[in-house]
């Protein structure tokens, strides 16, 4: 019987109610008295000096408060780069200024040049249209390779476009070199990661406000990480500290990585917000979200693959280019390193591994994390190159991958990058993924398409994900300037509801149900006796919000151990009550019992006794129960499985249709399986949009070709399959108390590999073999292009 | 500014507009209901989708004046008279159709429209249907599922796991 509360019940979702009858509190939806909107103009060339910008005739237009131009900002500072990378000489990464407006050239179609304020939006954007720029046009950068090599700078100040030539593990190079020597076989595959625009469905939304009669500043914003937010804009930009500025994300429509950076158009309506003691509100349209919100993967990759003469792999080398954009994104720095090198081993025991990055800047919008960050691309180059190798080799992939698995018995792991894998088991998770895709039936499912004049292909491969990157000593290290760690308070009230305030954040993933689950599962009360707080710095404790699938496996494990802490004082004030031991004290289903008596006392009684203190141990005891906790990882998590895709391809066309797709993953323990089935299947539908259908495209000047939903294809409904999902193969992770592992990215790190090699395999099998890539993503054009060789 | 007036989920209600104001914004701001959402600008995600005498329509595309008179239903609109979830919100909230909920409105009223032309669709015709209404969250495999089981129909079947 499935469970129907508490940890592992599929529990109905209470924050639908309120979006299903559109009563949810999105920043938009938000006006505040007096309120002024802001619109920014934005850059229409790619690369150019600013000669002059005359705002005049704007700042005389109907409406206008004021035109604020990048001099209005002088003051203040630019946005702070999170991340600091050392190169493989053990130089620290290039880090250009990020200012707020446009400071004496323009770097990418869509920068922030001006910010009109005006009475209505409308007004402020007639205005923009009557501002004159007077800008000399300069050669645009767009091709990494061509930005590295050197020639036109995006920054001339810093006299490079190589933000940073990493490597890793530098010490192992040699080995590496050596290991390819002597290899009995070696594959070798040149890749591309397309560019994705991330597209929550949400554009951002930022208003500022400001209370001169207490000099407190407040910031609505579409925020995964308000906390963050507060930090980097009071402490970098704005100089304003944490105790004078409140940052508040409501109701937020999704984010996948895209906001979670701070971006100019938050400080620049704060601090407009001062300027004019009034309100200022500004809402992104669709189209300025595709030159603005940080764009994702974007990077271009040699991989080499050693094996020995029966399959085993030996060695493992890359280099890789990834675009940075025009500036460095909060996160940027970290995403082609830490979290692609270390995932480089995968699943499997690859005794020598290097990989080489180098970032540039070029003349686009900045590239930072997005769904999975890091991890696709690691996970995109590994499986591909094994499926070519396979076959290359004349092995069956699946057999490949299974020989050369960390084994089951092989747990922790050392992997030659760095990391260790606490748990997995890949031959399992790989075993029922054959079943639930019904891979042996793929051979009668194959010759029917064939009758119907279609290619069928099968495509397999396994990943790994790091999750709940961690700890902060280490990460520290790494760069970081930031700490991993999360925060709760749990607040139990005098008459035993329990409030608890997280610093992890929901944007769509279903904190208030889970971490309900979590708390009335511990303390055997009904799930509608907890509410979960998020989103606001003046009622949560610091915390650093919700990304890299870390929100139940560090927010859950710090509210573990907060309501830990909570229980722990209760078993006291039960033991005063009945007059027994504390260590003779059990909680079961809501109440406290004196092991082996029939005396108890319920869950209800003993909050009432702390906060109406009675009858209570003053002298040793506080009044109250509510309790804070910090929880820093010791290690990330590490989720795998193994993904199936099945698609047709017609060979007069190239278009290719995904029949089934099926994914076996191991997260770990599950508290609501109905949503992490969820996020596996937004995830496989990002991926797949990614192998199919979606990719960022710049011309040679820098214009963006794909700025809106007419030329960027998301995945619709009759785009993908209904999924087979399968989480019951589970190693919980061994160092949070819940031993989760998160499954919010594992969907897009797993599934564009499997769509590619299940291409790949539908030409070969079809005698289409001269075909051994393509590159993503695979539009008729490309795979009819290919076809034709 | 013009004076419109329209039924808006049985009420009468007016206000002044400008020519250019579009139903959206009218909705959203001169009514107050923020339900209606707006995720583009080019008229493909289908956030806005609202009923205009029974037909669902992108607000984001129409002029408020162009639908004086008219009968307009909104997400607001679509619960029971007592309050509670109608049945396609219901089965959404069942079958795990919305994660975010910035799309789910317009989700919901597409899938309203789809249920009175064709009360039993099949996957492939719920697919088809809603090729105007992106949603980034769910992989769409649970929205199908909940207007599949909206129309009665077994979801087992159809959208297995």
């Amino acid at each position: 019987m499935p469970k129907d509360h508490g940890i592992g019940a599929s529990s109905k979702r209470r924050e639908d109610v309120r979006f299903l009858s559109g009563r949810g509190r999105y920043t938009d939806d938000m006006n505040l008295a007096r309120q002024a909107y802001a619109v920014f103009l934005r850059a229409q060339v790619a690369h150019a000096k600013i000669n002059k910008i005359d705002t005049t005739d704007a700042a005389a237009m109907p409406g206008v408060i004021r035109v604020f131009t990048a001099q209005d900002f002088s003051g203040v500072g630019g946005l702070p780069c999170g991340w600091q990378v050392t190169d493989r000489h053990g130089n620290a990464m290039l880090e250009p200024k990020h200012p707020i407006l446009a400071e004496g050239k323009i770097r990418y179609v869509g920068e922030a040049l001006a910010m009109i304020v005006a009475e209505t939006e409308a007004q402020a954007r007639d205005a923009a249209e009557a501002i004159v720029m007077d800008v000399e046009d300069l050669p645009a950068v767009v091709d990494m390779k061509a930005a590295a090599a050197g020639g036109t700078l995006v920054h001339d100040d810093i006299g490079s476009n190589l933000c940073y030539d990493w490597g890793f593990v530098e010490d192992n190079k040699a080995a590496v070199d050596e290991a390819f020597a002597r290899a009995d076989h070696v594959t070798t595959l040149e890749l591309v990661n397309n560019r994705l625009a991330p597209n929550p469905m949400e554009p951002r939304v930022a208003i500022g406000d400001y209370d001169f009669s207490t000099d407190q500043h407040t910031l609505y914003t579409t925020s995964q990480n308000p906390h963050v937010i507060r930090l980097l804009m009071g402490a970098f930009v704005l100089g304003i500290p944490e105790h004078k500025l409140r940052v508040v994300a409501p109701d937020v429509g999704g984010g996948f990585g895209s906001k979670i950076f701070h971006y100019a158009e938050e400080a620049a309506v704060t601090f407009a917000a001062k300027e004019l003691r009034r309100p200022v509100k500004w809402t992104s349209t669709r189209s300025e979200a595709f030159i603005t919100d940080a764009h994702g993967r974007d990077h271009v990759t040699k991989i080499e693959l050693a094996l020995d003469k029966d399959g085993h792999f030996q060695a493992i080398r890359t280099e890789t280019f990834a675009n940075m954009g025009a500036y460095l994104s909060t996160f940027a720095p970290s995403v082609p390193t830490w979290l692609h090198g270390t995932l480089m081993a995968g699943n499997y025991k690859t005794p020598l591994i290097y990989v080489n990055v180098k970032a540039v800047f070029t003349n686009t919008v900045p590239v930072d994390a997005y769904r999975g960050a890091g991890r696709p691309e690691a996970t995109f180059q590994l499986e591909r190159v094994i499926d070519k190798a396979a076959r290359e080799m004349g092995m069956d992939p699946v057999e490949l991958r299974r020989k050369n698995f960390v084994q089951p018995d092989e747990f922790p792991y050392q992997t030659p990058v760095a990391v260790v894998y606490d748990t997995g088991n890949y031959q399992a998770t790989m075993d029922k993924l054959l079943d639930i895709a019904d891979v042996a039936g793929f051979e009668a499912r194959r010759a029917e398409s064939a009758e119907a004049g279609k290619l069928r292909g099968l495509g397999l491969n396994c990943y790994i994900e790091a999750c709940g990157i961690a700890p902060s000593n280490l990460v520290g290290q790494l760069g970081a300037r930031a700490g991993l760690y999360e925060s709760a308070t749990v607040r139990v009230n005098a008459t035993g509801g329990i409030v608890v305030m997280t610093g992890s954040h929901s944007h769509g993933q279903g904190h208030e149900t889970t971490f309900a689950q979590v708390i009335a599962d511990m303390i055997g009360i009904a799930e509608n006796q907890v509410e979960i707080v998020h989103g606001d710095t003046a009622n949560t404790p610091m915390g650093m919000g919700t990304y890299g699938s870390r929100s139940l496996a560090v927010g859950g494990s710090a509210m573990v151990r907060a309501a830990n802490k909570v229980i722990n004082k209760a078993k006291k004030i039960a033991a005063h009550l009945l007059e027994a031991s504390e260590a003779d004290i059990e909680l079961k289903d809501g109440a406290f019992s004196v092991a082996g008596t029939d005396k108890s006392v319920d869950w209800g009684s003993v909050c009432l006794a702390a906060y109406v203190p009675h009858n209570y141990p003053l002298e040793d005891l506080e009044p109250g129960l509510e309790e804070t906790a910090f929880y820093d990882p010791s290690n990330f998590t590490y989720p795998a499985g193994a993904y199936a895709c099945e698609v047709e391809v017609d060979p007069e066309t190239g278009k290719v249709t995904i029949c089934a797709f099926a994914a076996a993953d191991d997260f770990g323990n599950v508290v609501n399986p109905m949503i992490v089935e969820g996020q596996v299947h937004g995830g496989l539908a990002q991926g797949i949009g990614q192998a199919l259908l979606e990719g960022v495209s710049y011309d040679e000047n820098g214009q963006l070709l794909s700025g809106s939903y007419m030329d960027y294809a998301m995945p619709r409904a009759d785009d993908v399959p209904s999924y087979v999902v399968d989480h019951s193969c589970q190693t919980p992770c061994t160092h949070n108390p819940l031993g989760v592992k998160g499954c919010g990215e594992a969907g897009a790190i797993g599934s564009p590999p499997a769509v590619v090699n299940a291409v790949i395999d539908a030409l070969h099998r079809g005698g289409i073999t001269h075909v051994t890539h393509i590159d993503m993503p695979l539009t008729p054009g490309r795979v009819w292009s290919a076809i034709q060789g | 500014m013009t004076k419109v007036s329209m039924t808006v989920n049985g009420r009468s209600m007016s206000g002044d507009i400008e020519g250019r104001t579009l139903l959206v914004d009218f909705l959203r701001q001169g009514l107050g209901l923020t339900g209606t959402h707006v995720g583009c600008d080019t008229s493909q995600c289908g956030a806005c989708v609202v009923h205009v005498d029974g037909k669902a329509v992108k607000s984001c595309t129409v002029f408020a004046a162009d639908v004086a008179g008219a009968e307009v239903t909104t997400i607001e609109g679509m619960g029971n008279p007592d309050g509670s979830l109608g049945v396609i919100q219901q089965a959404f909230q069942d079958h795990h159709g919305l994660q975010c909920g910035f799309c789910t409105p317009g989700m919901v009223m597409s899938a309203a429209a789809l249920l009175a032309e064709n009360p039993k669709p099949t996957e492939a015709e719920i697919r088809h249907y809603l090729e105007g209404n992106i949603c980034r969250c769910t992989g769409y495999h649970n929205i199908v599922k909940a207007i599949m089981a909206a129309s009665g129909q077994d979801v087992s079947a159809v959208a297995a796991e």
